[in-house]
């Protein structure tokens, strides 16, 4: 079996970050993701972008290179198209590559899994046609497609970004409803002292808005009762603003009200988790370093770094990669601690100006209430085709929590394992039995947390463990 | 089959090779991500849910929805996680006939 120091899981900013840092200490690293290409979301694909994408997508995606630059280093494997299934306490990693299951062995394990949209359950949700906003930046960057007609819905500074990467590409979006109002704004304005350290990020959102303007995007802010209209695909978006509704035509709907740590890989570990009032989520729970908790009866020695420990973006990911690679080469003996400390500091000092607007951030653009809160008919579990109202009742029959729910319904139980409800899923049960959404709790996670299908564990099982040797030669990144 | 996308292509894409979808064959670029390839082909529906029959597209683009599940040589796969590869036979598993 493939033997290594460290097995970094996902190579967005965060695993390349830690990658690099770690080889650069001296740890053999294993940097696996199913994407075939390192970038993670924020910077998906950025080797294969050529100058004129390049443009479109802007200054800050194209510096993405410097992080898959960085991965080439002869002690680094990255092993891309690599889907880990299953992570074994030891560690054993488990994982698919072309269409062959496979093991690895690691003395650590760095989960850098990142972020998920945030589920946005609104009337119409389930329509082709209608797509994650992030979703939609991804068929920018990795295929060059720019909708003809679309309309962007929802908040956040994502939003402004996507739009503005149409404009440049030169067809606008029709429109941006915004779920977010005045009073947010205002309440958000009471988070100042975090303005000044996240002043470049304020500037730069004044930026894309200016762009918007200039272009003469519509913008409508505090827009309510949301619906996507449609047959057979998205046809148009309806909403009401103050006393008026307004329709408005489009083929493509992007969704978006902010992203939520990617749960699948640490809660199948088992690892602790918390509610996050401030960001309406639950994150894992670790120190400083990334460290998780090992809770009771559970495992030790897993890191966390970037969004999937809580969301930060993804320069604050970077940084949390090089903070986490800084202890494990600490454990592992390769530094000591007075360097260890030494190295962190300025890193430190970064992060803490990175963090500084989230705050802000949070408080200007919440989740929007009425996807938090979706009217009975409203579909939550896509693949099972579960509604907030059958969710409700259940929990009026006794239902408590997450995992009694797969008994009254199949809400959670499809392909997905709950990444696109489980948050909205904890939230109604929580809403409609007055418990926290710590005392509700979340979908129990377990391994495979990524597809596998019979040909890639018939490879396995013929073979043995033996199998588990990817011939892969160390430092092979696609990122060249 | 639908041949207008909702989307443009920025840049010629690349060379393109066949592969088959129910059986007809289509002109994809080689090499390109599946989901986007089949967008920008005009392809808007790829399924129908098991439990009402409802269309089905691309929502995540990320391997976390599963909503692009289509049949590949047979074995249920993720659109949005794979690339074109030449002589790929596709299924839409439950799909309206032309969507
Ligand atoms: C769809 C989407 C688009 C986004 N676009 C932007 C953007 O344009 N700009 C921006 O600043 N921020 C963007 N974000 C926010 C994003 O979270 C960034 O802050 C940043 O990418 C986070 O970096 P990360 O390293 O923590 O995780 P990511 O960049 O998300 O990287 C995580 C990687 O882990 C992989 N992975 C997850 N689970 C597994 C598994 N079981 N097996 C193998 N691999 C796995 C994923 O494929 C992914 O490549 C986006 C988020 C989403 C969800
Ligand atoms: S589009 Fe969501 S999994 Fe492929």
């Amino acid at each position: 079996m493939h033997e290594t120091d460290l097995a970094v899981i996902g190579s967005g900013p965060a695993g390349m970050a830690a990658a690099a840092e770690a080889a650069g200490l001296g740890l053999r690293v294993a940097l696996l993701d199913d994407q075939p290409r390192p970038g993670g979301q924020a910077y998906r694909d950025v080797d294969r972008v050529g100058p004129m994408r390049g443009a479109v997508l802007g200054p800050d995606f194209v510096d993405g290179r410097r992080l898959t630059a960085a991965l080439d280093d002869p002690r680094i494997s990255h092993l891309g198209g690599a889907g880990v299934w299953a992570i074994e306490p030891g560690f054993t990693i488990c994982y698919s590559r072309e269409n062959a299951a496979r093991l690895l062995r690691a003395r650590r394990v760095l989960l850098a899994t990142g972020a998920l949209e945030r589920p946005m359950p609104v009337p119409g949700w389930t329509l082709p046609g209608v797509m994650t906003a992030g979703g939609g930046q991804i068929l920018l960057k990795q295929a060059g497609l720019v909708p003809r007609r679309s309309v962007l819905v929802g908040t956040g500074p994502l939003l402004y970004l996507f739009a503005v990467q149409m404009v440049r590409a030169g067809i606008n979006p029709a429109a941006l409803i915004e779920t977010q109002t005045r009073g947010d704004l205002a309440r958000a304005l009471r988070h100042m002292g975090g303005l000044f350290g996240g002043w470049g990020y304020m500037t730069e959102g004044w930026r894309l808005l200016r762009v918007l303007q200039r272009a003469g995007v519509p913008r409508i802010v505090g827009a309510q009762e949301i619906v996507i209209e449609g047959e057979d695909r998205a046809e148009a978006v309806r909403f009401r603003r103050g006393g008026a509704q307004h329709r408005l035509p489009c083929d493509t709907v992007f969704l978006h009200h902010g992203v939520v740590p990617n749960p699948q890989a640490a809660r199948s570990l088992g690892l602790d988790h918390r509610w996050a009032p401030r960001q309406q989520c639950f994150v894992p729970v670790c120190d400083a370093w990334g460290e998780a908790a090992a809770a009771e009866g559970g495992v030790e020695g897993v890191f966390l770094a970037g969004d999937g420990a809580g969301i930060g973006g993804a320069r604050a990911a970077e940084l949390q990669g090089r903070l986490a690679a800084l202890r494990i080469a600490e454990g592992l003996g390769r530094i000591g601690s007075d360097e260890r400390d030494g190295r962190a500091k300025p890193l430190r000092r970064q992060l803490r100006r990175e963090l500084a607007v989230r705050p802000f951030l949070d408080a200007a653009y919440p989740p929007f209430a009425e996807a938090l809160r979706p009217d009975d008919t409203t579909m939550v579990c896509r693949c099972e085709e579960v509604t907030a109202g059958e969710i409700r009742r259940a929990a009026a029959q006794g239902c408590p929590g997450p995992n009694r729910l797969k008994g009254f319904l199949r809400a959670g139980m499809g392909p997905c394992q709950g990444r696109v409800c489980g948050l909205a899923v904890t939230q109604i049960l929580a809403e409609a039995t007055g418990q926290s959404p710590d005392e509700t709790g979340y979908f129990h996670i377990r391994p495979p947390i990524k597809p596998l299908t019979l040909g890639a564990l018939a490879a396995l099982a013929e073979t043995g463990e033996a199998v588990g040797t990817d011939k892969t030669a160390p430092g092979q990144g696609d990122a060249a | 089959m639908k041949t207008v996308s909702t989307f443009l292509s920025l840049e010629a894409p690349g060379p393109r090779v066949r592969v088959w979808l129910d059986g007809a064959p289509l002109h994809l670029p080689h090499g390109a991500n599946l989901a986007a390839a089949l967008l920008a082909a005009g392809v808007n529906t790829f399924r129908g849910t098991a439990c009402s029959g409802a269309p089905r597209a691309p929502y995540c683009m990320m391997g976390a929805c599963f909503d692009c599940m289509i049949e590949v040589e047979g074995e249920t796969r993720q659109a949005c996680l794979l690339e074109v590869a030449e002589d790929m036979r596709l299924t839409r598993p439950g799909a309206p006939g032309d969507a």
